[in-house]
């Protein structure tokens, strides 16, 4: 904002219009706080209507989620997810960086149409090799089983990886890495040195964003899964149906689902629309 | 660029008369990224190939013997067959409405936030999260307890005015399932046309006001044009993923109602129909939708991309 004349009334309507964006935030929010809200009300209380914001509050919700009340378990189905999309991530990183090197630091020729290559991958719908790849695991006897889902992820993120961390490499600065080079360092030494440190916050926050898609998606997993290797939005879609007063449960489920993309989201918030926007935005 | 560093290399016109050694360091140079590459071309190229194979076939799952080559049928039925088409129809409505309303709305946030105000950390936080739930959640959270006729909140809010109380998702399904997309995709363009905003040139803005621009004419002709491109980006990679949208419709209606796009009807005409010819076919529609907005989105990218190298 200008520091030289600030008229009393664009301060006004600079007031006016901070409060505009904390109501509009605060309504964005509101099904998120209404939600978990409801997960620590009784099931009576989360069904009334008009709603009852004052009810008592209680844990009923989370104990039923977490199988007291005789449903299964979430815990195979979370943990699942959690190998699924940690799996995948590191795949992810494992294959991205040496790319990445090979397309930033020190390029292929027409680097630029690898990249491409890589984005246009991003393109193509995941149903259109959905059920190729289902016959290819049903007649290797893979169906149902979580290492299927990793390699699945693996190339889902692995384009947005490569083109993130691209981004993150290119910005190392050349000079450096050959001043190192005339000063004798050989190349574990360069990477370690030189360009781990420029290129570490970004690398954690793409860790994060694979993560985060890992951990979102329902196709594959519905389709690839059963039993054994359900992941935990497969365990959420056993919520479809209503199941009588089931409110609290829902919400309780919904928000335990969601707590690690939530803190994964926060953490890599900065980073966040360079890895949506497949780096086009910095 | 560090790309310009390499062209000598490149330039020199002694192909004939090559060493070896150079043939090395290019296949060095080559190496860190063969596995990524290979990878890709073997895990999505190679089933989408075997797609479309597929779609050439008439083949229904609980009848294997009776697999045969039926050129182009498949692709004839999928596109007369009324409920295919009513999908297509459906996937373009959803496509179009999430988009275009999430666009509007997130540059109306991300003008607001653009702002420096008290608190302005904490509102970006507010405005998040809602892409930040997971997608199954969030279409739980909306179907059982926003729209819920009985106890949902929407219904429990409008009896504190005495209003109506609507069954929200019989009355309209397909807006039902759009209300909720937008919801989580706002934030996303609010995010991307943010950091648009952002990249404005301060110094330019300055002696627009300067001159006596008042808020509107530097909103039409400097900003707008300069946030062209984010816009584009935004609709573009919104469209690539809502266009694939697979977990509202599931959750939140089932694909019923009317609200079956192609992702949905791909999935169940081979899980639940196991008419593998079909779906494949339907698949490729799919493909070739993707591939008209692609071809588009890459060009934009392109075009960010080459103004950010040229300013590095």
């Amino acid at each position: 904002m200008s520091t030289v004349a600030v008229r009393p009334d664009s301060r006004r309507k600079g007031v006016g219009l901070g409060l505009v964006a904390w109501l509009v935030g605060i309504l964005f929010f509101l099904p998120i706080a209404w939600m978990a809200l409801t997960s620590f009300h009784s099931e009576s209380d989360a069904a009334t209507n008009p709603p009852s914001f004052g009810a008592a509050l209680t844990l009923d919700g989370y104990r039923e989620f977490f199988g007291a009340g005789g449903g299964a378990s979430p815990w195979p189905a979370l943990i699942n997810s959690a190998v699924a999309s940690l799996g995948s991530t590191i795949l992810v990183l494992l294959l991205a960086l040496p790319a990445a090197y090979a397309l930033s630091i020190r390029p292929v020729k027409k680097w630029t149409d690898v990249l491409f290559f890589f984005l246009s991958t991003k393109m193509l719908p995941v149903v259109a090799g959905l059920l190729p790849i289902y016959l290819f695991a049903k007649n290797t006897d893979m169906l149902d089983n979580i290492w299927l889902l990793v390699i699945l992820y693996t190339s889902m993120n692995l384009p947005i990886a490569v083109w993130m961390m691209q981004s993150f490499l290119a910005e190392v600065p050349v000079a450096v890495i050959e001043a190192a080079q005339i000063d004798g360092a050989r190349l574990p030494t360069i990477l370690a040195r030189v360009v781990a440190p420029i290129a570490l916050p970004g690398i954690a926050a793409t860790s994060l964003i694979c993560f985060i898609f890992s951990w979102n998606e329902l196709l594959f997993a519905r389709v690839l899964t059963g039993v054994v290797a359900e992941t935990a939005p497969v365990f959420l879609t056993g919520f479809i149906t209503s199941q009588g007063l089931f409110l609290a449960k829902v919400c309780a489920a919904s928000l335990v689902v969601s707590l690690p993309v939530l803190a994964a989201g926060f953490a890599a918030q900065d980073k966040l629309v360079q890895g949506l926007s497949l780096g086009a935005v910095k | 660029m560090s790309a310009t560093t390499t062209a000598p290399i490149t330039a020199t016109p002694v192909r004939t008369t090559r060493r070896p050694s150079d043939r090395l360091r290019a296949w060095s140079t080559r190496a860190p990224l063969l596995p990524a590459l290979v990878f890709m071309i073997v895990v999505t190229q190679l089933p989408f190939v075997a797609t479309l194979v597929i779609s050439f076939f008439d083949w229904n799952a609980l009848y294997p013997k009776a697999r045969h080559f039926t050129g182009f049928d498949n692709y004839q039925e999928v596109l007369t067959d009324a409920d295919l088409r009513h999908s297509v129809w459906t996937t373009v409505l959803l496509t179009a409405a999430v988009v275009l309303l999430s666009l509007i709305l997130g540059l109306a946030l991300a003008l607001l936030l653009d702002r420096k105000f008290r608190g302005r950390g904490v509102v970006r936080t507010l405005l998040i999260a809602p892409f930040l739930v997971v997608p199954v959640a969030a279409a739980l959270l909306w179907k059982h307890v926003l729209y819920n006729p009985e106890y949902g909140l929407f219904n429990g809010l409008l009896h504190y005015v005495g209003g109506p109380q609507p069954d929200w998702i019989s009355n309209n399904p397909l807006l039902a399932v759009e209300a909720s997309l937008i919801w989580q995709w706002t934030p996303f363009m609010m995010l991307i046309l943010l950091a648009g905003l952002q990249s404005r040139d301060n110094e330019q803005l300055e002696a627009a006001r300067v001159d006596g621009a008042n808020d509107w004419q530097i909103f039409r002709h400097l900003t707008l044009p300069h946030l062209r491109r984010y816009l584009e980006l935004g609709a573009l990679l919104g469209s690539i993923y809502i266009v694939q949208n697979f977990d509202a419709v599931f959750t939140i209606t089932s694909g019923g109602l009317g609200t079956a796009n192609l992702p949905y009807t791909v999935y169940q005409s081979f899980y639940q129909a196991h008419e593998n010819g079909l779906a494949s076919a339907a698949g490729v529609l799919v493909v070739i939708g993707s591939i008209i907005i692609a071809t588009f989105a890459l060009r934009v990218v392109s075009s960010l991309f080459r103004e950010e190298a040229s300013r590095a």
